[in-house]
């Protein structure tokens, strides 16, 4: 993994690394994804990929508001709101 | 008479029973036991007024006659995932500074509700990713045993403040959580018993989410009678997560009979790793000869696709991670650093409220399931873990319960392993392939190093077989006779 890779994944997953940090952890990534590398030894041709470790359907329920309702209490872990609003940088001019 | 803080569940539930002592007896006693612990630094936040509030309550009810479960007036410690009303909750991370939850995760409130005793939140690895609780923003625990190097060692992890506080006895027991591994490896490192449940047992709501189909909880004790009386407490159906199993409890405790006679426990030969110590192969054997005493057969098994159990586990746990840690924005909660522009904003904030390992994860993460690479890497570990659970499924046609060791190692020094992300992750080579397929699993504290630290063996049995895996391990612990004890317990003044 190079450190183009590395600066658009850290894009994708909106983390800022600083520049400094880009050779070591392209190094690591490489190493972790090499070490992965030895799945491929594996047949999975006609395995089907789990999607569920255990057996049992999906539970389903009415599409209601069951819950809610106290935006004060919420708003109480916000770095910075306005009213019953989160605030964040302005998007559009 | 010993010091309350030595008692188990089962003997403080007698007890306090008896009238011997109250529960605000034991948990002041705990209290004075975690102020002098503090050079462990197994709790992030202590919570003294509400524990001595919830021991008087549970002392109340008891005058009563109406203890609610083998849990009432227990002290114990939550590892700081759990959201806990009104109280902070960290997760070990930088990101979640000062984040109060407005609500209570369904196993601490099924504890409360159980009359159990919050005594505070423990210390772990940043989101729970780690084997040694080195990635804490909060700082290592360090492990209640250590020898005459003065090198201090880790508690293993994730779970490593909860595991240090019920080895230092600074709790009588604690509530971990393991999605690799991170219940059952601290134990195996701090000598106590650490049991992970079948997936689906306990409800994962509002647990901080790690990796969400591999997370559950799990009760880290002193004996394996403590973690069925404490499972009982934290388990069962919640319609608010939706992959909790909706069935009955069965009575954990009462499964625990000392009898497995008859009983088939397989032995699979794969659980062995390059440089694994001789000492570890050795208890193991020990372990076969025990229950075979004990008058189960041991059965030799094969599960050939082990040791791909564990690079499977580095791309599921990390594809999920990289998604579930997307809600860290400072948006809503926690930590806010200011950018100009509102992706500056999230960058910032995630780059300095991440620490170097959670950062690592999320990438592998976003990198596996990032266009073109899904197929190779996301998909490829699906139908790895579909193969890893056949070969279980097919071992317990054969066998009952499974038996190997917990750990490829004792407990290292804080510092070693840092500079190798994937010598860390193989701490977890033993652990890893029960939790992909969901199965329970529990670390029975089995024997010493020969330089004197603590070593686990692990039993896993088939999906909501709890019973047979307490039953199990009881006999596996009472043949071990693990009486050792911790050096910082005999500091203690």
């Amino acid at each position: 993994m190079d450190k183009a890779t590395v600066k658009n994944i850290a894009n994708l997953a909106r983390i800022n690394v600083p520049e400094e940090k880009m050779d070591s952890l392209a190094s690591e990534l490489t190493n972790i994804f090499g070490w992965i590398e030895q799945l491929n030894e594996v047949d999975t041709d006609n395995v089907k990929p789990m999607t569920s470790v255990t057996e049992m359907e999906a539970p389903q329920r009415a599409d209601e508001v069951n819950d809610g309702g106290y935006a004060d209490r919420v708003l109480k872990n916000a770095p910075d709101h306005e009213g019953a609003f989160y605030t964040v940088p302005k998007v559009v001019d | 008479m010993s010091r309350l803080t030595d008692l188990t569940i089962a003997q403080a539930r007698d007890g306090l029973d008896r009238g011997d002592y109250t529960s605000v007896d034991l948990t002041a006693a705990h209290i004075a036991a975690m102020a002098a612990g503090r050079d462990l630094n197994a709790f992030v936040t202590e919570t003294p007024d509400i524990a001595l509030a919830r021991a008087a309550e549970s002392d109340e009810r008891r005058a009563n006659g109406a203890a609610k479960s083998g849990m009432d007036g227990i002290p114990i410690g939550l590892k700081d995932l759990y959201c806990t009303e009104g109280v902070l909750t960290t997760a070990g991370s930088h990101i979640l500074d000062g984040f109060i939850p407005p609500y209570e995760s369904t196993v601490t409130r099924n504890l409360q509700d159980g009359g159990a005793v919050m005594l505070g939140k423990t210390n772990m690895d940043e989101f729970a990713m780690g084997s040694a609780n080195v990635t804490s923003y909060y700082e290592p625990v360090k492990n209640p045993w250590s020898l005459d190097d003065g090198k201090d060692r880790v508690p293993g992890g994730s779970s490593g403040g909860s595991a240090a506080s019920v080895a230092g006895h600074l709790a009588m027991a604690a509530a971990g959580s393991d999605t690799g591994g991170s219940i059952r490896q601290p134990a195996s490192f701090t000598g106590i018993v650490g049991m992970k449940p079948t997936y689906g047992r306990c409800s994962r709501w509002g647990m901080v989410a790690f990796a969400s189909s591999l997370d559950q909880a799990g009760p880290m004790t002193r004996t394996v009678r403590d973690a069925a009386i404490m499972l009982q407490s934290m388990a069962g159906y919640d319609k608010k997560d939706s992959t909790s199993v909706e069935r009955d409890l069965p009575d954990f405790e009462a499964a625990i009979t000392g009898n497995i006679k008859g009983l088939r426990v397989g032995i699979p030969i794969e659980y062995r790793m390059e440089g694994m110590p001789y000492e570890i192969e050795d208890l193991w054997h020990r372990g076969v000869d025990w229950i075979r005493e004990a008058g189960a057969e041991p059965v030799e098994v094969s599960l050939p696709h082990t040791k791909y159990a564990l690079p499977t586990y580095y791309i599921v746990a990390p594809a999920e991670a990289s998604s579930n840690l997307a809600r860290y924005d400072g948006v809503r909660y926690g930590l806010r650093v200011d950018g100009g522009d509102l992706n500056e904003m999230y960058a910032n904030t995630r780059g300095e409220g991440f620490g170097d390992e959670v950062q690592r994860r999320v990438l592998s993460g976003t990198y596996v399931l990032s266009a073109g690479y899904y197929d190779a890497y996301y998909v490829k570990a699906m139908k790895l873990r579909t193969l890893i659970l056949q070969e279980f499924q097919k071992t317990f046609e054969k066998v009952d319960v499974l038996l190997t060791p917990t750990a490829p190692s004792a407990a290292f020094a804080i510092g070693e392993k840092m500079d190798d992300p994937v010598a860390m992750y193989l701490n977890d080579v033993f652990t890893v392939p029960a939790s992909l397929a969901g199965l329970p699993g529990i670390s029975v504290p089995s024997g010493l190093s020969e330089e004197g630290l603590p070593l686990g063996l692990q039993m896993i049995t088939k999906p909501f077989d709890e019973e047979t895996l307490f039953r199990a391990a009881e006999v596996l612990e009472t043949a071990a006779e693990f009486k050792a004890q911790p050096s910082y317990l005999r500091g203690r003044s």
